[in-house]
């Protein structure tokens, strides 16, 4: 099987599907001949022409309500934000819109649609290139939100969302773009969105991420793996809906969990899987459920060592399990 | 500096000369007192208590019967506000299907009563369900019609993988009011309308009010119809009086989008003089001397009027009208009455689809 770059995996998802299904076309700012910043639509506006990959006009509320409407009339658009800092504005569109059309229509009205973009830190973006939004997305019923942490995952799961006919946020982790390397089939296959993963098998304490943390969390087990510590790694892939029945079976084998994310550490994604272990794990657990997450500042400094300070990283996590397994 | 308020004045178009028969000027003509009377109940009904809250289109009506009159009813595709209910009613909305939302009874199409009332969507009339932020409706309308770009570019990708794609673009109409005309959204989808020529019409009910804030203080220019330049589409005024000429106006605006010519701004022009909604109190901001000269708008004696002058309606006609009204509105009272309430548990479901049904394909 083919070794490739996670951003390699995205843009063969969107090129399989443009091909499989002439309703698929992407929208966005600079996805057409240039091929997307970050290049994820290289070559498709080449391949595809201008009615299927479009460049958007410089605002995010319309390239979400764009999609919207043309969801509505029959098409299945991917919206591409060029980085997650800038979907504030389409923000309304998503929450109030998209997410709630089915609902409010009572059943009638759905919007097939896929908002792609690149999200988190590490990558001196400073404030405004490196956020963690999923957070805000994932609390709203309604939105499938997805997070794909490796390239074989990342091809399924976009195929998977692009031929779901609800809205679906897809998060990708901008630092793995081109670090983070694997096995990519050719040819069609899905991961279904909703099921968590167990990526690695362990005995002493669960750590749950998902993206560039999982990533790290994977290299963290194998660090204290050698002194001994058995760690079970869970990518939880899908935030919502979440998946709980993998999140308390893990813990139920392992007794611990850690849960690494990198968004502010308040209400971000941790503190929702905190919340079922607590409610629905109780009697599993041999210790307290810790979180390793960014601090609360307002976001990731753009000087090296205060973005270091703020990212968690593999050795960061690696002591946060010294920590658990400890206790 | 006060709202802008007109004398009431005479219609001077013919309906012949617009291509419409004698039938369907005096079927306009019931269509606004229909929703009229059926707003007019519902406002009894607020303040009887029996329903919780109503948002009003009166004064309104002639905007929307003259707009749908201008579509090919369930083929052209609306997107509408809260003011619509005249336009609802124009394109085949019965009066139960609304009653059944304003009680918030089991069987309510629009919303299957999950929304407040006037939130109108009816799957089979092409109308799109709306949310109360104002103006979101327009850049997804703008979406829509950017679809029947789409499917015009795509013709032979998308039949080929079995999707019929219609020789005729769909136009899509959206509606706001005037303030809401303040928000990005707006601007976004003129833009839009602009930049790809898209067979769009949005109309905007210009009732001088947004709530409390009067239209001076909401833009500078003096027409909202003046900004369509600026977005390089075309803009047009209509007096939302004035049934014939909203026809007239938003007909122009369908020929040319139908015709692949691009967009349209039209500003229609009435005078709110009811309360923003039922939880409003209009005293705090206005004269009742400045409503009671706004009521020289009403679109409903200008055009009894002119149905009397060409001798297309007598006093015995008009007041059978009347009571064919009366009795329709009474019975979807009573039905709605009589309707039971959703069970609690269906508050839980559906969130998600599990299958695609969207798209409006073929003919
Ligand atoms: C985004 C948003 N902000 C505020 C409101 C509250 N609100 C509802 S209607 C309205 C006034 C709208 O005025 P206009 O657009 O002129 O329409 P009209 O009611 O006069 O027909 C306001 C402020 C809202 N629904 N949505």
């Amino acid at each position: 099987m083919p070794e490739k770059t996670l951003i390699e995996a995205i843009r063969e998802a969107i090129d399989e599907e443009m091909a499989r299904d002439p309703r698929v076309f992407v929208v966005g700012e600079d996805v057409g001949p240039r091929g997307g910043v970050f290049r994820a639509t290289m070559g498709l506006w080449q391949k595809y022409g201008e009615w299927r990959v479009i460049d958007s006009p410089l605002a995010e509320l319309s390239i979400v309500a764009i999609g919207i409407g043309a969801a509505l009339n029959g098409f299945r658009p991917i919206c591409e934000i060029q980085f997650a800092d800038f979907i504030h504005p389409a923000f309304n569109q998503i929450v109030n819109e998209a997410a709630r059309f089915f609902y409010r229509s009572g059943g009638v009205y759905n919007v097939p649609m896929v908002i792609r973009a690149p999200y988190g830190g590490g990558i001196s973006g400073g404030l405004y290139h490196s956020q963690s939004v999923e957070a805000f997305f994932a609390h709203v019923p309604g939105l499938k939100v997805v997070i794909p942490s490796n390239p074989y995952d990342a091809k399924g799961l976009l195929k998977a969302a692009i031929r779901d006919p609800n809205p679906v946020l897809f998060f990708e982790p901008k630092k793995g773009y081109r670090l983070i390397k694997g096995e990519v089939p050719e040819g069609d296959y899905i991961v279904p969105i909703g099921p968590a993963k167990v990526t690695r098998e362990g005995s002493d304490l669960t750590v749950f991420a998902y993206g560039m943390m999982h990533y790290y969390a994977l290299q963290a087990a194998e660090m204290v793996a050698k002194e001994g510590i058995d760690v079970e790694v869970v990518d939880l892939r899908t935030l919502a809906p979440v998946d709980k029945t993998t999140i308390l079976n893990s813990v139920k084998k392992t007794g611990k969990a850690l849960i690494v994310y990198e968004d502010n550490l308040t209400l971000g994604y941790g503190a929702e899987v905190a919340a079922i272990l607590a409610e629905e794990g109780f009697e599993y657990l041999d210790g307290p459920v810790m979180r390793l997450a960014g601090p609360d500042v307002p976001g990731v400094p753009f000087s090296p060592p205060m973005q270091d300070f703020f990212m968690p990283s593999p050795q960061k996590i690696a002591e946060a399990i010294r920590r658990l397994a400890r206790y | 500096m006060a709202v802008e308020v007109k004398e009431f004045l005479p219609i001077t178009q013919r309906h012949e000369d617009l291509g419409l028969s004698d039938e369907t000027v005096l079927r306009m003509y019931y269509h606004l007192l229909l929703s009229r009377r059926l707003d007019e109940r519902c406002w009894v009904l607020q303040r009887q208590g029996r329903v919780p809250f109503h948002i009003s289109g009166i004064a309104h009506e002639g905007i929307g019967v003259g707009a749908a009159y201008a579509l090919r009813k369930g083929f052209d595709i609306v997107h509408p506000y809260y003011r619509d209910l005249a336009l609802s009613i124009a394109l085949g909305m019965k009066p139960v299907e609304f009653m059944l939302a304003l009680y918030g009874k089991k069987g309510d199409p629009h919303s299957a009563a999950r929304q407040m009332p006037s939130h109108f969507s009816l799957c089979h009339l092409n109308i799109i369900s709306g949310s109360s932020p104002v103006a979101t409706q327009l850049p997804q309308a703008a979406g829509i019609a950017f679809a029947e770009i789409l499917k015009q570019k795509l013709r032979p990708q998308l039949e080929a993988a079995g999707f019929r794609v219609s020789r005729e673009m769909r136009v899509v109409l959206t509606s706001t009011g005037e303030g809401s005309t303040s928000e990005g959204d707006f601007h976004e989808a003129l833009n839009w309308a602009g930049i790809y020529r898209l067979p769009l019409v949005v109309l905007v009910h210009n009732n001088q009010y947004a709530i409390s804030v009067p239209v001076w203080k909401q833009m500078a220019v003096k027409r909202v119809a003046d900004r369509a330049a600026a977005y390089g589409i075309h803009g047009a005024v209509a007096d939302g009086g004035n049934v014939l000429e909203v026809y007239q106006v938003v007909k122009e605006a369908v020929d040319r989008a139908r015709a692949g010519e691009g967009a349209t701004l039209i500003e229609a022009v009435t005078y709110r003089w009811t309360p923003h909604s039922s939880d409003d109190d209009d005293r705090t901001y206005r004269t009742r001397e400045e409503v009671e000269q706004g009521k020289l708008r009403d679109p409903l004696p200008r055009l009894r009027d002119y149905l009397y002058r060409r001798g297309l309606l007598t006093q015995r006609e008009e007041d059978e009208l009347e009571e064919r009204v009366r009795a329709e509105v009474d019975e979807a009272q009573r039905q709605a009455e009589e309707a039971p309430y959703p069970a609690p548990e269906e508050a839980l479901a559906p969130v998600f689809a599990t299958e695609d049904r969207s798209g409006w394909w073929g003919e």
